[in-house]
């Protein structure tokens, strides 16, 4: 194995990473609401095409992104009102939102088949972004910076904050939320508002930052690895990203046995089929799900309110 | 002013059937006023998705054809969903099903009898309740959310899918494509009239929710299914064991699916390759909902459901959307269908927001 080949194969984990973490961290925050939304696929192809289109306007990709938070949340707030306010069931409404935001998406980007954005430049010096070594401190996309900022915030805002705590409150146990007078179904509408935001984003990063065209359903089933994500993690954000480049390293693999071979790099993976690794974080989330479930002292639990619906009683 | 919420006595009959009737209108309706706003001929589109599919007899078989995995799968959904068992991998339980059915008739070679399409089709069954024995098993066992766990292995099923059509399942003679090699024509499904594509699994999908109509509503089986879902702890004191509802939802509904799979294959598809996954067992969730988990309802659901997808390529050519557009209107259905379940048990009453402090 050449240096350049170590180097070129993080900087393509971390591409891979990044739409999962931006979501993950997103859906993470509201299931730790209590609130499962499956319509992950469907909020992060609505933020790709709005991301995608509103670049396309203002040939601002910084407002593109903004856009793409904004086309996610407003998506997931379709989510939001029929299970927050009409207490439908959480998980059809959810796969309906995924269904509804791949047609829709499919139907904007309709409009915009062919067309190239402008992408992010560099937020560090070109010394530093296109040497061949530090470019992989210096060279990515700014979302990259992101998503690693996002999570030590996001872990400080759960843990350490009043309204993380009562987020979590909500999660754990919405009666008692409830009864000392907080607003479960508020607290309810922004975690799900947030993990539309992140989606939308983590979905922007494909058609701004992988490729700068849109293609219909260019997600391509990300949206439920990184539904998976959340429950690999035990809902705990440190081992989100832990987990978030453990896949992405798999995804690398896939690709790598797909693509070449491993051939003279890696001899001893030749014979292990690509579907054996695009199946693994799948597998080893119903093996994580499975330890959460028996075990409950592995140090991480599903919040207890996770897809109830919440019928206050008075 | 404010909207609140009565519970109703019982729950009511006339909206049971009548919502979902209205959440077809309403997203035809709002269907044409959302097209017309973004420039697309709203009602020339709505018409082409709902109603050129029954007008144009030419399109018939097409729903019909469509029609049969759909109200198969959806059938077995039900039951899982009247037992609240959130079975959400029928996807991956229809992949399997027809996996085992084409590894039958594999093995059965290509001089094999037109018998050989009897245990091809069981085997698609068992394949399909196998595969949705995993999360039963892994829920009785030790309390592992079967929401989570059949959504994870749909995404297994597609690499399982993968290797084999594009190793040792490969047509040999396919040029490198991955796929199964066609089925010899003694090993597909009989076809029921002349001239169409119209197989003997439509039949089966018509007469199937009879028969669980029977079963639902005059065995034992049937009672408990529903006390089970609708009240869990009269079920426990009636001696109805938890454990046995879950695996026999799981099993039904993955049953259901494989056998959907298998006949998909036999009848229509003829090979299996990457494209097989079309997203029958999500659509069934639909299905199911909009038919009320009942077996007549999935049956004319299905039909419903089947129309946007004939009628999604209709309006490809015609107004030239993407034929991914017909899942925007079957989302919205469901999202009415769903919207709409409260008033099957509460009542909307408009109150007076001073002095009404509830």
């Amino acid at each position: 194995m050449s240096p350049e080949f170590i180097i070129a194969a993080i900087v393509t984990i971390v591409g891979l990473t990044t739409p999962i973490l931006l979501a993950g961290l997103g859906e993470l925050v509201t299931e730790k609401s209590g609130v499962l939304n499956l319509g992950v696929e469907g909020m992060m192809l609505m933020g790709a095409i709005a991301g995608f289109a509103i670049t396309a306007f203002t040939f601002n990709p910084w407002l593109g992104v903004l856009g793409a938070a904004a086309g996610g949340a407003l998506s997931s707030m379709l989510f939001a009102v029929l299970v927050l306010q009409l207490n439908s069931n959480q998980v059809a409404t959810g796969l309906a939102l995924s269904i509804f935001g791949t047609g829709l998406s499919s139907l904007i980007g309709n409009a915009f088949t062919g067309r190239i954005v402008p992408q992010f430049g560099s937020i560090f010096p070109a010394a530093l972004a296109k040497d061949p070594i530090w470019k992989l401190v210096f060279g990515y996309s700014p979302l990259v910076y992101f998503a690693l900022a996002m999570i030590p915030l996001t872990a400080w805002f759960l843990k350490s904050t009043r309204a993380g705590l009562i987020l979590r409150a909500v999660g754990e146990n919405d009666h008692s939320a409830h009864s000392i007078g907080y607003s479960v179904t508020g607290v309810r509408y922004a975690a799900i508002a947030f993990g539309g935001a992140m989606a939308g984003i983590g979905g922007a990063y494909f058609s701004m930052v992988i490729t700068p065209m849109w293609a219909e359903k260019m997600t391509a089933g990300r949206g439920w690895i990184a539904l998976a994500l959340v429950v690999f993690a035990g809902w705990r954000t440190g081992r989100l990203l832990a987990g978030a480049y453990f896949f992405g390293f798999l995804m690398w693999l896939e690709l790598f046995a797909k693509a070449n071979g491993f051939g003279n790099s890696l001899p001893f993976l030749q014979d292990i089929p690509s579907q054996v690794w695009a199946a693994m974080p799948y597998v080893m989330t119903i093996a994580a799900l499975t330890l959460i479930s028996s075990r409950g002292n592995v140090g991480a639990s599903a919040p207890a309110c996770l897809g109830k619906p919440f019928l206050p009683s008075t | 002013m404010r909207l609140k919420l009565e519970k109703r006595p019982a729950p009511s009959t006339f909206m049971l059937i009548a919502t979902p009737i209205a959440s077809v209108l309403l997203t035809m309706l709002i269907g044409v006023i959302v097209f017309d706003a973004i420039g697309i001929a709203g009602e020339r589109a709505v018409i082409d998705i709902f109603l050129t599919p029954i007008l144009a007899s030419y399109k018939w078989q097409d729903v019909a054809v469509k029609a049969a995995p759909l109200i198969i799968i959806a059938l077995g959904l039900s039951i899982g969903n009247r037992a609240q068992i959130w079975n959400i991998g029928a996807e991956g339980q229809y992949v399997l099903g027809a996996l085992a059915a084409a590894g039958v008739g594999i093995a059965a070679g290509p001089d094999a009898s037109s018998l050989t399409l009897i245990p091809m089709i069981l085997a698609g069954i068992l394949g399909g309740a196998a595969w949705a024995a995993i999360p039963a098993f892994l829920k009785t066992r030790w309390d592992v959310n079967e929401i989570l766990s059949s959504l994870m292995l749909t995404y297994v099923s597609f690499q399982v899918l993968g290797y084999l059509v594009g190793g040792p399942w490969q047509d040999p003679n396919g040029r490198n494509f991955p796929a199964t090699a066609p089925l010899p024509e003694q090993l597909t499904l009989p076809i029921l009239f002349q001239g169409t594509t119209v197989h003997l699994g439509v039949a089966i999908a018509l007469i199937l929710p009879f028969v669980f109509w029977l079963v639902m509503s005059r065995s034992v089986f049937g009672f408990q299914i529903r006390v089970v879902g609708s009240a869990p702890h009269a079920a426990r004191h009636g001696g109805f064991d938890a454990k046995q509802t879950i695996w026999a939802a799981l099993l039904i509904g993955g049953g259901m699916a494989g056998l959907a799979g298998a006949l998909e294959f036999t009848g229509s598809l003829k090979a299996v390759n990457l494209g097989f996954p079309s997203g029958y067992g999500f659509t069934a969730i639909i299905v199911a909902f909009l038919g009320r988990l009942h077996p007549i309802g999935c049956l004319i659901a299905g039909f419903v459901l089947a129309v946007t997808y004939v009628g999604g390529q209709v309006a490809q050519t015609t107004v030239h959307i993407p034929n991914a557009t017909a899942g925007i209107f079957q989302a919205m259905m469901l999202f009415f269908i769903l919207a709409s379940d409260i008033l099957i048990r509460y009542r909307v009453r408009i109150v007076k927001a001073k002095g009404a402090h509830a």
